[in-house]
């Protein structure tokens, strides 16, 4: 047990060349390498980080437009009851105003019915009281009465007004036939004489005369050339009464049409 | 029987010898340095690494790591010579499950070399990081009535790591030796085995005293650098 002095220092000098060999091949090239892995995975964490911040930050955008869109979403939703419920509104509106027009319709169809009814109802009565009236005047008249209407119908000719008489004279001369005296019972020939006078003095000259029987005038006479016609009869009464009222009639159905 | 490697000469020229244990040496250091240069060839700085390569990883930074615990801040400077310290001296302790295998470590000298290179190393470090003066100074603290003490105690520990290592790994080469002669089988393999774990526990005191000691060392320019940057925030 003793210490050989060339062993020590040949291991010594054995020991630093080791100490030299292994800072060389295994200290600084295993440290670089761990170092290298350190920063390496630093930078790794660093950009998984900075991933995470942009991953958050996208995902915060993504819920804003979320957001937005749910609230975007929501105004067109009212938007949309709303423009329902205008729309609704109009349609009612407008149905009501249909249903007014039919009504209307139906009301003046129905005013129309009633109107025709009236009118249907009244020519009715118009022709049965025409009808009553022609016929009690038939069953009254007679010679004496036919008589007292040639009286007059004579003094209906003398007091005919100047308009009527140039109408008269210029038809009277425009007619080639002989102008026609219709009575409904047969004139006596003095009758017919103080006509065709009374004519004649109208007139200022004589003329040709036809006189005919026709019962339908009731009672009364008539008298008529071309264009022109004066009459006293029942007949022309009825009839003119008959017009009168018809035109009235029809003035009224207008009016109620309106 | 031969209770050193030194005693086996293969060849002498006055007073240079090559005996077993710088054999043996060159051996164990062709192993480490062939070892190394063949994982270190092609590392990987990627997430998936050789299993070796993890091997060498986890050791070198478990080394750094101890010297940092012990006080020293930049280990990366002292791990070439601790670190090929403690590998150096398990590697020697480790091949003693080999038949016929005598670790260098159990030859004074070696262990007298090892002990001379931690002499030496720590004024090195000492005055490397805190200055010459200041490092003598150390000498004569707390006061200057300590300076012998002091240099007793350098010497003393010095002495004390040469001899404790070489105690313990030529103590069991010497009861394996024993116990072969006695019982031959079985028990030799449990010596052997616990030879090892003495062995490897022998590296790491060896190497974290060495640490203890240059960290005392570097510790004044430690205090000093802590009382400038105290000095500097006020």
């Amino acid at each position: 047990m003793e210490i050989n002095w060339f062993t020590v220092i040949a291991q010594i000098i054995n020991f630093l060349v080791l100490v030299w060999l292994m800072k060389k091949y295994l200290y600084k090239p295993v440290l670089d390498a761990v170092d290298e892995r350190e920063k390496k995975i630093a930078a790794e964490l660093a950009e998984a980080i900075s991933n995470m911040v942009e991953a958050k930050k996208k995902q915060d955008e993504f819920q804003q437009k979320n957001e937005e869109f749910d609230k975007q979403k929501q105004q067109l939703m009212a938007q949309a009851a709303s423009d329902a419920g205008v729309e609704k509104q109009k349609m009612l509106d407008s149905a009501k105003v249909e249903a007014e027009v039919v009504k209307q319709k139906l009301e003046d169809a129905s005013k129309q019915q009633q109107a025709d009814l009236n009118d249907l109802v009244l020519q009715k009565t118009q022709q049965q009281v025409f009808s009553i009236t022609r016929k009690a005047l038939a069953e009254l008249a007679s010679a004496n009465l036919e008589e007292q209407s040639v009286q007059v119908f004579i003094g209906k000719i003398m007091a005919i007004n100047e308009n009527d008489k140039k109408q008269f004279i210029a038809a009277f001369h425009s007619d080639l036939n002989p102008v026609s005296v219709k009575s409904a019972f047969d004139l006596s020939e003095k009758e017919q004489k103080s006509i065709t006078k009374a004519i004649a003095d109208v007139l200022g000259e004589d003329g040709k005369y036809e006189f005919k029987t026709d019962p339908k005038i009731i009672g009364g006479v008539e008298l008529s050339t071309k264009g022109y016609k004066l009459a006293w009869s029942f007949s022309a009464y009825i009839n003119s009464l008959e017009q009168s009222i018809d035109s009235r009639m029809r003035n009224t159905d207008i009016a109620v049409k309106k | 029987m031969n209770l050193s490697p030194d005693q086996t000469i293969f060849w002498s020229y006055g007073f240079i010898t090559i005996n077993l244990t710088l054999v043996t040496t060159w051996g164990i250091m062709l192993f480490m340095v062939i070892g190394a240069r063949l994982i270190t060839r092609n590392l990987k700085v990627t997430h998936q690494i050789s299993h070796w390569q993890c091997i060498l990883e986890m050791t070198v930074t478990g080394i750094n790591e101890q010297i940092r615990e012990i006080g020293l801040d930049d280990p990366e400077e002292y791990i070439g010579f601790i670190g090929t310290l403690f590998l150096f001296i398990a590697m020697c302790n480790f091949w003693i499950v080999l038949p016929w295998y005598e670790p260098p470590t159990g030859s004074l000298s070696t262990t007298a070399a090892l002990a001379i290179a931690v002499f030496l190393a720590v004024p090195f470090f000492g005055i490397q990081k805190s200055g010459f003066l200041a490092y003598l100074k150390t000498y004569v603290k707390p006061t200057f009535i300590m300076l012998p003490f002091n240099i007793i105690s350098e010497i003393s520990r010095t002495l004390a790591l040469a001899i404790r290592l070489f105690g313990n790994i030529m103590s069991g080469g010497m009861i394996v030796a024993i116990l072969l002669s006695i019982s031959p089988l079985f028990l030799p393999i449990v010596m052997k085995a616990l030879g090892l774990l003495t062995g490897m526990v022998q590296a790491y005191i060896f190497s974290i005293l060495a640490t203890v000691y240059i960290a005392s060392a570097v510790q004044e320019s430690n205090k000093k650098k802590n009382l400038s940057t105290q000095k500097s925030t006020n």
